[in-house]
């Protein structure tokens, strides 16, 4: 950076002041706008070597980050299609209303790469606006955490009460709770999966009760998603947390569980799995989702891509501006 | 006795129904003072005749009030019992203050705009909660009215200081008391009073733009599609205004008082003579002031001369400078000697034509002469040293004694009682002249009734003589004599009449015997009109007694004349004695103006201003003035528009001026065209009278396309209410942006009327100070205070406003973007509490710091819109755990990049860091970082969205860094790279100047600097600068003539030389 002390500028401001007064002759200084000022001119040579600076830092963190995503492995699914029997392919509404009908489905997973544990699951779902306003606001956080104790659950409308009681949880969020399952066989035995600590701790800590227990839940004549166990308090509901922290894009992956065990290449995992969720209604779909983590998380496509690009077209204008330079000297 | 007052201080409550043109046009009648007369005897209440229907509205604002003099009592009842001298320019009062001070906030649209956003965010209708809306809203105006209270309690001191200014008043009795200012009654104060309202009207800001984005229609209740559309509409307006900025208000008015502040701080701008700085009296103008520069093509109004006379009117500086020119013929007879005297600087300049030389010693260093108003050194003449080298002395004494008995003064004796005299005259030349001639030894000391005396230096006794002349006539000066002169008897009984005035004028008058300096004076005086010297020619004549008599006749019946031929008569008169002159010599007065006044029009004029002068005086000082500082050049064209004859307004002759004004700017046009080629400046010098008519609709734009398209003009004789006039002609005529400059109380209207009004303080009154934008001590600093500061003032705020929209943009964009994903349902990605403090907390301090300290550089900023983040984020885990981010994550990683990169933007944009500016820049990143760990530590009640957002999560994400790094670069790379292209490649001429100055060149390569500093200056015609450089070409002409003569004649010899390029300059 290119430092042009205004030393000249402030003589009036040496001759007046005492010396002893720094502050005083601060304040003279600033009074007077001739304060030691830095002044970066934009000289080639600054220019060319922070554009260095620059592609060096994006080149190496262009490095590292694909680096990193290059060792996750994920694997994607979707099931909402499949698990539909033939019958019922021309009028999926009424398969998936008609409680008669069982909803059990197989889907087979081929790992292609070697996958160590923790193996992330997560169930996606598409074209599922959680981020829409009113049902963004369609909670109560007060009664998450007090349960009964809290009364005002306006804002939970129209899953706001039953027969004269606040239902326990209210609101839209809580009413649509996911509630397909998942369980995951590799040969015969039964994959060993966690279904613990999904959630954020802060919000099993601080956000929902440990004495609120959802008594009232989904006995209205609409039901919306899946039910809970209502002899378990709302903060060991880890699910319905997870459902909780609404998602921020119509597109999202929430956490269901983890497989505690490697995956070899070419192992075929079954997943034996509910398909209870309706997302016929709206055409949203559902996937199933396994993947390892690496330090950056999952695999991100577009932060790799972003940093990739970045760094190129780094490089290419200082490219362009180094053979200008040359060009066209002096000025 | 009847007089115009336009208003009074009860007229402060109509303040808002007074318009400019009832302000300067005076359409109020006359009150027939009779009437009024004859009313008072009976109480106010008239029995005898009718009652004429005016007569109930005397008095009020507007109208004409009677005053009686010296007689106090009668303003002590009803009728003519007026309201007090109170000033008032306050706004506000205590009770008003809350309710005129809202009323005013919210008149500004933006203002107005958040207002209803608030009133709406108490709805269920609003995206975010009321408080992040309310809250700003609250702040803003709060600061803006804080501010507005400040400045009406700095106005309600000043008015205070008016008020209780102790003047005497006449008690009736005879006697003066000390009363105060606002304690009398029936005085005009008009000019006063109207000063409030400049700071009415100049108050108002222009509208803002702003953006509106229509929603449409998806809606939460498909089955009432208009209802839901027009609510969703409203919720977009709410959401979207966060793309108007809205502390932009109020952080262009804490800027604009800090940068008033800064320029009242400015110790360049302080004037130590009188002890005062520069006030910027409303903050609120300060970038027009380079708006001024920008615009290249407005007009300075300067009223110097104004600021002259006065100077030399109180003779408190030591300003006035004087030349003289004596012509003696030495005891030879046989040649002139020349001297020149002037400035000391000057004075080394001495010629000697003819053979004979004689020694004079001439010496500058001298002892410090410290006579105010007299600047004249040399020692010829000085310490009556004039005695020992002068052959005719008679004519020398005469000389001196025109000086000191021709003229209308009145000696008034110092408070110290000592023998030194101050004087009182007419004009302030009178006054030069008096001191002048009491330095060589002629001191007027005394007058009575009819006689002059005079402390006078004889030659032959080298002694003081106490001399008495009898005063027998005074003829007047006019400004169609010309001329002034007194005829008087000394103590021997000769009578003289003693004469001066325009050379031209007196040497028509001359005797033949009398001619013997004609022409050398005539050279002299056309010497001294080109240096900008008002000239008077002085001469003598003796009078026969018998002559006299037979004279004395003619003139006191001539005199005693009543009726229209009284001047005619008078005029002949004179006529008959005003001959047969005996020329002495001539006298230059230098009109000193102000220090730096010329250098300063210079600057300006340099600078693309244009620079008109509208003066009060007659037209001969005027345009003396003009030469004084350079505003005319000899080599000028010079168009005198005037009317040809005095006329009596009558209809018919209205119409024969009116063609008589139309037929002359027909001809300038003629000529102006054929000129324009030749490229020699045009000047135009406009009396008041002419002015009059052209000023009138039908000739107005002929006459205002002439004289924009002068380089200088040139207002003489013109009213207050003229000035005023020309102002607003100008204004409404070019659009442009306009400053007035003015010190007395006859350019209030002026000041008023222009954009800006600059008044000079310190020399006559407060009233031009008081209607005033800004105040300054001197008229050199205008250069300072419009080069300088409005320049940094103008950028700082067009940067500031453009970094603003460009901020608020790109929060606002991110709003929208993320509305996209959930199909426009009006959820918000932020936390109310990040709303809430982006634009008061986070992003306002480097702004300020932007709009105060900024200095100088040029770029624009191209706005970056980016939703980066947005693509960023995805569903994938985005912590080591498998977490996956939400809503509130993606907001705070979101609004993390937007203060980045906006703080870094302004890292670029700014060309002057000083601590101050790093200090709120990293301080306001730095901030976000404290509130989000803070804010995540309070109870999740409180907190929502953000709790132990930073501690549990983000922070100790990687991904979360690392995006916002991508997203300040991507997002700030396009910019800086522009910026670095627009500089290597297209630098402008700041640029250059700051790379310059950067790698010291300036002081290394000459010719680039002048180079640029060549490409600063606009052409210009009127100046110090442009003036020598016509005198350079004109010389410059006259060597090529001379050389192209010479080689003529020697051609045959050079012809082979002239091959060499070398040969020609």
């Amino acid at each position: 950076m290119d430092v042009d002390e205004g030393s000249s500028l402030d003589t009036i401001g040496d001759q007046s002041v005492p010396q002893h007064s720094r502050r005083c002759k601060a304040f003279h200084q600033f009074t007077q706008q001739s304060l030691p000022a830095c002044k970066p001119v934009l000289t080639p040579k600054w220019v060319s070597s922070w554009r260095t600076t620059i592609c060096e830092g994006l080149f190496l963190k262009m490095f590292f980050t694909v680096f990193g995503y290059l060792q996750v492995v994920e694997i994607v699914d979707r099931y909402d299609a499949e698990c539909i029997p033939e019958a019922y392919k021309s009028n999926k509404m009424a398969y998936i209303k008609d409680n008669s009908i069982p909803k059990n489905c197989s889907q087979f997973l081929k790992v292609y790469k070697r996958m160590k544990a923790p193996i992330y699951i997560y169930y996606q779902l598409d074209n599922y606006y959680q981020n829409h306003r009113r049902y963004v606001k369609s909670k109560s956080e007060q009664q998450l955490l007090h349960g009964l104790g809290s009364n005002d659950t306006s804002s939970c409308k129209p899953q706001e009460s039953n027969n004269g009681l606040p239902i326990v949880p209210c609101g839209l969020i809580a009413w649509s709770l996911f509630n397909d399952t998942f369980t995951f066989i590799r040969g015969k035995s039964e994959l060993k999966v966690s279904r613990k600590n999904i959630a954020w701790k802060s919000d099993r800590d601080h956000k929902f009760g440990k004495h609120v227990y959802p008594f009232n839940f989904q006995n209205g004549t609409l039901i919306g998603g899946g039910k809970l166990e209502p002899s378990i308090p709302l903060s060991d509901q880890e699910d319905l947390i997870v459902w909780m922290r609404t998602a921020a894009l119509p597109s999202f992956r929430k956490l269901y569980g983890r497989i505690e065990e490697d995956l070899d290449t070419d192992d075929v995992v079954v997943v034996k799995l509910m398909n209870n969720y309706n997302t016929y209604s709206f055409g949203g779909k559902k996937k199933l989702v396994l993947s390892t983590s690496s330090w950056l998380g999952g695999k991100n496509d577009f932060l790799g891509a972003a940093y990739v690009f970045a760094g190129s077209s780094c490089i290419f204008v200082s490219l362009v501006f180094l053979l200008l330079h040359t060009k066209i000297p002096g000025n | 006795m009847a007089s115009g007052s336009s208003s009074s201080a009860a007229g402060r409550r109509n303040k808002a129904k007074i318009r400019w043109s009832k302000l300067y046009s005076f359409s109020c009648f006359r009150a027939d003072v009779n009437n009024i007369n004859g009313n008072t005897g009976t109480g106010g209440d008239n029995t005898s005749g009718p009652v004429p229907e005016h007569q109930h509205l005397l008095g009020r604002p507007g109208f004409s009030r009677v005053v009686f003099c010296n007689e106090p009592h009668l303003h002590k009842v009803k009728p003519f019992k007026y309201p007090k001298n109170y000033v008032c320019t306050t706004k506000y009062n205590v009770v008003t203050f809350l309710p005129k001070a809202l009323f005013e906030q919210f008149r500004r649209v933006a203002n107005l705009y958040f207002l209803l956003a608030a009133m709406l965010s108490v709805t269920s209708l609003a995206p975010f909660s009321p408080v992040s809306l309310i809250a700003p809203l609250v702040f803003v105006v709060g600061v803006s009215m804080i501010k507005e209270a400040v400045e009406d309690w700095h106005r309600f001191l000043q008015d205070l200081n008016v008020n209780s200014r102790t003047v005497q008043a006449h008690n009736g009795k005879g006697i003066y008391v000390n009363k105060a200012w606002k304690d009398l009654c029936a005085v005009l104060v008009s000019l006063i009073t109207a000063t409030g309202f400049a700071l009415f009207l100049k108050y108002e800001m222009n509208d803002w733009w702003y953006l509106k984005l229509g929603d449409d229609d998806p809606s939460y209740k498909p089955s009432k599609p208009y209802i839901s559309g027009f609510l969703q509409f409203i919720r977009a307006l709410i959401l979207y205004g966060y793309l108007i900025p809205i502390s932009l208000y109020v952080s262009i008015e804490v800027v604009k008082v800090l940068q008033a502040m800064l320029i009242n701080k400015d110790i360049e701008l302080y004037d130590e003579v009188t002890c005062r700085s520069v006030q910027a009296r409303t903050s609120n103008l300060n970038e027009e002031l380079g708006q001024e520069m920008l615009n290249r093509w407005s007009f300075v109004w300067g009223d110097i001369n104004e600021v002259d006379l006065e100077v030399s009117k109180r003779m408190n500086v030591n300003l006035e400078a004087y030349q003289f020119s004596l012509h003696q013929r030495s005891d030879s007879g046989e040649s002139l000697e020349r001297f020149e005297f002037s400035l000391a600087d000057m004075g080394t300049e001495m010629e000697v034509l003819g053979g004979q030389k004689e020694n004079l010693r001439i010496s500058h260093v001298g002892k410090e002469y410290m006579t105010k108003g007299f600047n004249f050194r040399d020692d010829r003449l000085m310490y009556k040293e004039w005695i020992t080298c002068r052959s005719n002395i008679f004519d020398v004494t005469m000389f001196f004694r025109v000086m000191a008995l021709c003229h209308t003064g009145i000696p008034v004796e110092d408070d110290a009682g000592t023998d030194k005299f101050k004087y009182e005259a007419e004009s302030p030349e009178e006054v030069a002249f008096l001191i002048a001639s009491k330095e060589f030894g002629f001191q007027f000391y005394r007058r009575t009734q009819s006689t002059m005396f005079l402390k006078e230096f004889d030659y032959t006794t080298g002694k003081d003589v106490n001399r008495e002349y009898k005063l027998l006539n005074l003829l007047e000066f006019s400004s169609s004599r010309k001329r002034m002169s007194v005829i008087v008897r000394n103590e021997d009984g000769q009578i003289f009449l003693l004469c001066k005035g325009a050379d031209s004028i007196v040497f028509d008058r001359l005797a033949d015997n009398g001619r013997s300096y004609q022409e050398a004076t005539a050279s002299h005086l056309s010497n001294y009109a080109e240096d900008g010297f008002r000239t008077l020619a002085f001469a003598y004549r003796r009078l026969e007694v018998e002559e006299y008599e037979h004279w004395n006749k003619i003139f006191t019946q001539a005199k005693t004349t009543i009726g229209l031929e009284r001047e005619a008569l008078l005029e002949t008169a004179s006529e008959m004695i005003e001959k047969d002159l005996i020329l002495l010599g001539a006298v230059a007065v230098e009109d000193k103006l102000q220090k730096g006044v010329p250098e300063c029009i210079d600057k300006l004029a340099q600078a693309g201003i244009k620079i008109w002068l509208l003066t009060g005086d007659k037209k001969e000082t005027a345009i003396n003035i003009g030469f004084a500082c350079s505003l005319l050049r000899q080599d000028m064209n010079q168009f005198h528009l005037s009317l040809a004859n005095e006329s009596t307004a009558n209809i018919d002759r209205l119409k024969a001026m009116t063609e008589d004004i139309l037929h002359q700017l027909e001809s300038f046009n003629k000529v102006m065209r054929e000129e324009r080629n030749k490229g020699s400046p045009l000047a135009l010098v406009v009396d008041g009278k002419a002015l009059e008519i052209a000023l009138k609709n039908d000739v107005k734009d002929q006459f205002l396309q002439l004289a924009v398209n002068c380089a200088s003009v040139i207002c003489c004789r013109v009213s207050p209410k003229q000035k005023a006039l020309i102002t607003r002609s100008i204004k409404e005529y070019t659009g442009k942006t306009i400053l007035a400059i003015g010190d007395g109380a006859n350019d209030v209207g002026m000041i008023q009327e222009a954009d800006i009004g600059v008044g000079i303080s310190g020399m006559e009154g407060m009233q031009a100070v008081m209607a005033s934008d800004f105040s300054l001590p001197q008229f050199r600093f205008l250069g300072r205070l419009l080069i300088i500061h409005g320049h940094w003032c103008y950028k700082r705020i067009t940067k500031m406003i453009l970094y603003f929209v460009y901020k608020n943009v790109a929060f606002g964009l991110t709003l929208f973007y993320y509305e996209l994903y959930t199909s426009f349902s009006g959820e918000v990605l932020y936390d109310d509490w990040y709303m809430t403090l982006f634009n008061v907390l986070l992003t306002s301090l480097p702004v300020i710091s932007l709009g105060v300290l900024e200095q100088d550089v040029s770029s624009e900023v191209c706005l970056q819109l980016y939703s980066l983040p947005t693509y960023i984020y995805s569903p994938a885990a985005f912590k080591e755990d498998g977490h996956v981010a939400d809503l509130t994550h993606l907001g705070a990683i979101t609004y993390t990049c937007i203060i980045w990169t906006v703080n870094c933007q302004i890292a670029l944009i700014i060309s002057h860091f000083t601590w101050i500016q790093h200090l709120f820049m990293w301080g306001s990143i730095l901030l976000w970082y404290i509130f989000l760990f803070m804010y995540g530590a309070l109870p999740p009640s409180y907190s929502q969205r953000g709790f132990r957002i930073l501690v549990e999560s983000l922070g100790l994400v990687p991904m979360y860094w690392l995006v916002t790094l991508l997203v300040v670069v991507v997002s700030l790379l396009p910019y800086f790279t522009h910026i670095a292209v627009q500089r290597l490649f297209y630098p402008m001429d700041d640029h250059v100047i700051q790379e310059m100055k950067y790698s010291g060149k300036d002081v290394v390569d000459d010719q680039m600097w002048q180079r640029e500093q060549s490409n600063s200056k606009k052409m210009t015609q009127v100046g110090i600068s442009a003036r020598i450089d016509a005198r350079i070409r004109y010389l410059k002409d006259n060597l090529h003539q001379k050389k192209a003569s010479l080689y003529r004649s020697v051609s045959p010899i050079f012809r082979s030389l002239t091959s060499s390029p070398m040969f020609y300059f």
